[in-house]
């Protein structure tokens, strides 16, 4: 399935897609949210999706402000629950297109559950969990995801505890549609998000995204650019990752160590919530 | 072809029943027009969520049941935003962990209905037993200055009566409303007879009709803003921040903020008229009044008729709106009595505002009975007469 990617230019996405009186935006200098949020606009403009029908839904954190920016219905909701206010939508009402954005704390700390629940039940959205490693609205916590050493306000000896896998668990779950991106260069992305809309279930599209402000300058990542190609550097493609563990050389296999895999992990069918209980529902009414 | 009040009625089944409170709230609910409920299973309020799940797919309406209460309130939420009447129900520990978001509701005044059948606390307490110690909570749990509406019916037949007020109110006033029952009256069987449609009100929430005026959260005159669902094209932006009147984050106004709390607060102090409810008994001509709510009202009724037959000039004032507090109510008993008996099934939670609105002008005892047991006719009558030889 090939996406035709007509890429609007950031004036045109603009005018067409976002609330004018919301400019600027909160985000910080080198942050990629601004990132996230034009290839989440691309993803639409190339599905087409009528943003009349379309709700945005998101907790708390920097991720989370992404609603306010799209000229659509959009439910900014409290700090994890992102995903429990989608599936009321979604329940009450399957016409609806939901998009999630969250993030790692909001999404897979205090939102793990949820997660995990959603997941289970293969309720019809796209999630846009953006992972920045760490909580960077209240500069700089230890978060689920923060890596291995990894320095934060909280950690301030270093981080002990393992991170958390996301895409492992949501494909561990079933989650139709896995993937995971930086948010350093869009084609992946845009094309990744547009699968995850059209695709019938729970997509969640994994966005690495550099926060240089709160988690970058305590960990040696301070400059913008230094940043961004640390990203580049420290991500493998599935395939390449796959084929250097089981061919590789043991410098190449330890070569991966502190990298992350990236890439599409999961693409399956599976029947959803919405569809099922639309099935009882031809069964059992009066 | 039939309706979907026709599908209602056939979903209930006969008009009269012998069923639980908890059957009523959920009878209630779908007579209110409600079509989505998700919760949590949770003693002594499972019931509520059974009848629900039977019920809702049978008109073609949806039961989602939840991870957690908190999930519970957010699911809730998010469906009344698409247009959906929609309720939740839980006891205590399932009421605490719904605060935050049940804030969010006031603060997005999403409608939605939520049944508490109470259960004594702190903690896992007595699950299986009634209680009534949850009725502060009910008014300061959520964090932050708000108002909330209460109704706290006392039996069967009330608890589907005030289920559909609640929604009526919710959805009139673009707020959360809380139906307070008890483990005692949510599994007590009493003969119910289910309304017609022409034996009650049925309110929908104010609509917003015009796109290019729209302003998502600037109100009408009765302080209430006309509601566009989600899908219907007048693209809201909904936030727990404060927000200006076209919905949008401003949460480092004073003055926006100011102007938001206090309106959210007074569009239900405004209209008191609509929300207050009571019974009275020997109003006039009453020395020392009882004044009780819920299931421990209903022992009342008699204690005071016994009261009457032993001289004692005793009345009655039956609470069944307790938040927004009725303090008018209050304070005209206490020009005309000596003394208020305030039995609860708490350590003494509603004799607080209670003594508030009397504002020394009568003696406030207070009744506290725990653990379970409804209070005794015996120990209210001789509560009463102890009270006969107080000084005023």
């Amino acid at each position: 399935m090939a996406t035709g990617l007509k890429i609007k230019t950031a004036a045109e996405l603009r005018t067409s897609y976002l609330r004018q009186e919301m400019f600027p935006t909160i985000f910080c200098d080198g942050c990629g949210l601004g990132n996230v949020l034009n290839y989440t606009l691309w993803a639409i403009d190339d599905v087409g999706l009528d943003l009349d029908r379309t709700v945005f839904v998101s907790g708390i954190g920097c991720s989370s402000r992404l609603p306010g920016y799209i000229d659509a219905d959009g439910l900014h909701t409290t700090h994890g629950r992102a995903l429990a206010f989608a599936s009321g939508i979604r329940a009450a009402n399957p016409e609806l297109t939901v998009i999630v954005f969250t993030g790692d704390g909001d999404g897979a700390g205090i939102g793990g559950n949820h997660l995990l629940h959603t997941i289970r039940r293969n309720m019809d959205m796209t999630v846009i969990l953006v992972n920045n490693f760490t909580y960077g609205m209240t500069g700089g916590q230890a978060a689920p995801t923060t890596p291995d050493g990894g320095f934060s306000s909280t950690t301030p000896y270093g981080n002990i505890e393992h991170p958390l896998d996301i895409c492992e668990l949501a494909k561990a779950l079933g989650a139709p549609y896995v993937a995971r991106w930086p948010v350093v260069s869009p084609a992946q992305p845009v094309k990744s998000i547009a699968e995850g809309i059209r695709k019938r279930g729970f997509a969640l599209i994994e966005m690495l995204t550099p926060c240089p402000t709160a988690y970058g300058r305590r960990n040696g990542l301070k400059e913008i650019e230094q940043i961004w190609r640390w990203y580049r550097e420290h991500t493998v493609l599935l395939d390449e990752w796959e084929w250097v563990e089981q061919f590789g050389s043991p410098e190449e296999r330890e070569s991966l160590r502190g990298k992350m895999k990236i890439g599409v992990f999961q693409d399956i069918e599976r029947e959803t919530f919405e569809e099922r209980w639309a099935a009882l529902v031809a069964r059992e009414k009066l | 072809m039939s309706t979907h009040r026709e599908l209602i009625r056939r979903a209930l089944g006969p008009r009269v029943q012998f069923v639980q409170g908890d059957d009523a709230c959920a009878y209630g609910a779908v007579l209110a027009g409600c079509t989505f409920f998700a919760g949590y299973p949770i003693t002594p309020a499972t019931e509520v969520a059974e009848r629900m799940a039977e019920i809702l797919p049978r008109i073609g309406g949806c039961y989602i049941q939840m991870e957690d209460e908190i999930a519970s309130m957010g699911a809730l939420i998010g469906a009344s935003w698409t247009g959906a009447k929609v309720m939740t129900s839980t006891s205590g520990p399932g009421f605490s962990l719904m605060q935050e978001n049940l804030g969010y509701a006031i603060m997005t005044e999403t409608p939605c209905v939520v049944v508490n059948v109470q259960r004594s606390g702190p903690s896992t307490g007595q699950p299986t037993m009634g209680g009534y110690g949850d009725m502060m909570q009910a008014r300061w749990g959520t964090h932050g200055d708000h108002e909330i509406i209460m109704l706290c019916p006392a039996s069967v037949q009330e608890a589907l009566e005030m289920t559909i007020v609640a929604f009526n109110l919710s959805e009139r006033l673009r707020t959360p409303v809380l139906v307070f029952i008890d483990g005692e009256l949510g599994h007590m069987r009493e003969r119910l007879v289910i309304p017609n449609d022409d034996e009650f009100e049925l309110v929908e929430r104010p609509r917003a009709t015009d796109r290019a005026t729209y302003r998502p959260f600037a109100p009408g005159p009765d302080l209430v803003p006309p509601f566009a669902p989600f899908g219907s094209g007048f693209r809201t932006f909904v936030t727990g921040l404060t927000h200006n009147e076209d919905g949008l984050p401003r949460a480092s106004s004073a003055a926006i903020h100011d102007q938001l709390v206090r309106r959210l607060a007074a569009k239900i102090t405004n209209h008191l008229d609509l929300i207050t409810r009571y019974e009275e008994f020997y109003a006039d001509d009453c020395e020392i009044a009882i004044v009780a709510y819920g299931i421990t009202a209903r022992t009342c009724r008699d204690v005071v008729e016994e009261a009457r037959r032993r001289g004692i000039k005793a009345g009655l004032l039956r609470l069944i709106s307790i938040w927004p507090f009725p303090e008018h109510i209050v304070a005209r008993w206490a020009e005309r009595v000596r003394a208020m008996l305030v039995p609860e099934m708490n350590l003494g939670q509603i004799v607080h505002p209670i003594r508030e609105a009397v504002a020394g002008r009568c003696v406030v005892a207070p009744y506290a009975r725990i653990g379970g047991e409804l209070h005794s006719p015996a120990e209210l009558l001789e509560a009463l007469e102890g009270l006969q030889w107080q000084p005023a």
